[in-house]
């Protein structure tokens, strides 16, 4: 009996749990990558002690890959070296680490993945509990196989109606950032439901928990159901059974009822993530960059939605458009389905898979007075290069119409002028 | 005395260390650009045993624990806030940064105050204004972890499990 969370752990811990309990819990993956892992090797070294379960430790190069300096291939070769001599199983370098581990099969119903990323929040799309942690609680569960947790209190979210044309999740989500605040939803768990969550893919599903970092989550969940199941079945390794763990006779702290049909696209503007207005608001705001990429939208379908839009057509020419597909994978088959050469016919830069210009490294630095509009999921002074920089977050749709037009612009009325409105 | 250094609420990692300096895991190194682009002054002036003061959700964003390592690099003794985001909270408790959870000194300090702090009893006194706070008790196993001087060394002398005995 419980929320999902409570539930999630009580099947880990063996017996049921309540929120407020302080567990110390076995993990299923401990997930690190090349800006953190260098920390949590020192950490290991300090520890002295050896490796619990190699199978568990899943390695990534993605935040600054290919490296783009010297500091930054001394990581990587730190890391390789640490692979190489641990004989670690698991290591990756195809893409954004959240996407990676969930098409490689890590994440599956009810498993327990820590992340040393604050976006490992993004796995309870899965039904998983996802979330990140420091680099020395990477070393502490590499030797130890286990992490403290306290068992969370619930927000529910219930998400019902079918959003209108032009709007996706991510416009859901940035409304629910701009609701809640950056602290709305400390410490807590934050369960999405309701039928607009049912009936929506996972590509679409995975922007609500890899969000419910931006409102201070501890985990973001949505409960795993066949469409979840079917997503593992057919696009990952991971061929076992998996149980649908479901909230039973929940107590939540909060229950927010939101009906998505009344919502248009929504941007969270400079330089907040819950300073959020609708799109109509912003609209003819000049935009110096369009970046299409990272954890929260760049999969296949974020790519084919932009290319849709961009199809035949040319960006602006004043304004850089670089899309940076979040893994390997979903390059390849972009480039099968002939969405790439979309995109680069249209004038976009298409980049190597990683985190790129999301975090300010490399592949889209912002210079000072400018103005970036993109997918990513969040949008702190300074993130993206220049601190007098300005960083708009907005859906692929947003992020397309804003790359054709240079300015902050409308999808629905991209869709009405090919349409002869 | 121990000069306060005062921050707004919501304060996040990139504005205590931008990600662009986070190709270094060396203290002093990353202490260097600590708060460089919200309080330019801080890293030049910032003397041993300062004490950061800041509000609500302190330390929110990344997960990176570069931010608690500047802080501590800086050799402020501690920061005292309203409350902390999550990952912040352990990565501090972790490395061994004393941080304390106190809404009504982190709403009273202004920037530039006096202030002593007991770190064992949790008791903050402001000598400018002369009042005094008592800062929220820390779970047990972070006493632990605090005592030990961070989790590295707890796990030197210890198992795990004896975390929650």
């Amino acid at each position: 009996m419980g929320t999902l969370i409570e539930e999630i752990f009580s099947r880990k811990a063996g017996r049921p749990v309540r929120a407020g309990e302080i567990l110390l819990l076995d993990v299923d993956y401990i997930m690190s990558h090349d800006n953190t892992t260098p920390l949590a090797i020192k950490a290991f070294r300090d520890i002295g002690k050896p490796i619990h379960d190699k199978n568990r430790i899943v390695l990534h190069l993605d935040h600054a890959y290919p490296a783009p300096n010297v500091l930054a291939a001394e990581n990587h070769r730190k890391i390789i070296d640490f692979v190489r001599e641990q004989e670690l199983p698991h290591f990756h370098h195809q893409g954004v680490c959240h996407q990676v581990m969930i098409e490689e099969g890590y994440i599956t119903p009810g498993a327990i993945v820590i992340g040393a990323d604050s976006h490992s929040n993004t796995y309870g799309a899965m039904g998983a509990f996802g979330a990140g942690l420091g680099s020395t609680e990477i070393a502490v569960a590499w030797v130890t196989g286990k992490c403290w947790f306290k068992v969370p209190e619930t927000i529910r979210i219930e998400l019902t109606g079918k959003a209108q044309s032009g709007v996706y999740a991510k416009d859901v989500m940035i409304y629910i950032a701009g609701m809640m605040g950056m602290d709305g939803g400390t410490y807590r768990s934050v369960e999405f439901g309701g039928d607009y969550i049912e009936n929506l893919p996972m590509n679409e599903r995975i922007v609500f928990p890899n969000m419910s970092t931006e409102i201070g989550a501890k985990c973001g969940l949505i409960a795993a159901d066949e469409v979840t199941l079917e997503y593992l079945r057919t696009q990952t390794p991971a061929q076992g059974t998996y149980e649908m763990i479901r909230p039973v006779n929940p107590r939540y702290e909060r229950v927010i009822q939101i009906d998505v049909s009344q919502l248009a696209p929504q941007v969270s503007c400079h330089p907040d993530v819950d300073h959020v207005k609708p799109l109509e608001e912003v609209v003819g705001l000049d935009v110096h960059e369009v970046y299409i990429g990272t954890c929260t939208n760049a999969r296949y379908e974020d790519i084919e939605i932009v290319a849709n839009m961009l199809k035949g057509k040319k960006v602006n020419p004043f304004t850089r458009v670089i899309v940076t597909p979040a893994s390997e994978r979903i390059y390849k088959k972009a480039m099968k389905n002939g969405l790439i050469e979309i995109l680069l016919e249209a004038g976009c830069t298409v980049t190597g898979t990683g985190c790129g210009a999301c975090i300010g490294r490399h592949g889209g630095i912002l210079a000072a007075g400018e103005r970036a509009l993109t997918t990513m999921n969040r949008n702190f002074i300074g993130r993206m290069g220049s601190p007098q920089a300005e960083i708009y977050l907005a859906s692929p749709a947003t992020a397309a119409a804003t790359a054709l037009a240079g300015k902050i612009a409308d999808p629905r009325k991209i869709g009405e002028q090919e349409s002869g409105n | 005395m121990s000069k306060a250094w005062t921050f707004e609420d919501n304060l996040n990692t990139d504005e205590i260390i931008p990600g662009r300096f986070n190709i270094t895991i060396d203290p002093l190194e990353l202490a260097k650009n600590v708060f460089c682009e919200i309080k330019p002054d801080y890293a030049k002036n910032v003397k041993p045993g300062d004490v950061i003061v800041g509000g609500q959700n302190f330390g929110c964003g990344s997960s990176r624990e570069h931010a608690p390592i500047a802080i501590k690099g800086s050799q402020a003794k501690c920061v005292i806030a309203a409350s902390y985001a999550r990952i912040f909270f352990r990565n501090a408790v972790n490395i061994g940064l004393p941080i304390l959870e106190c809404p009504e000194a982190a709403a009273d300090i202004t920037e530039g105050d006096d202030v002593d702090v007991n770190l064992a009893t949790g008791e903050i006194f402001n000598r400018t204004n002369g009042h005094q706070y008592q800062a929220r008790p820390l779970p047990e196993f972070v006493l632990k972890i605090a005592e030990a001087g961070g989790i590295v060394n707890f796990l030197k002398e210890h198992d795990i499990q004896e975390l929650m005995k």
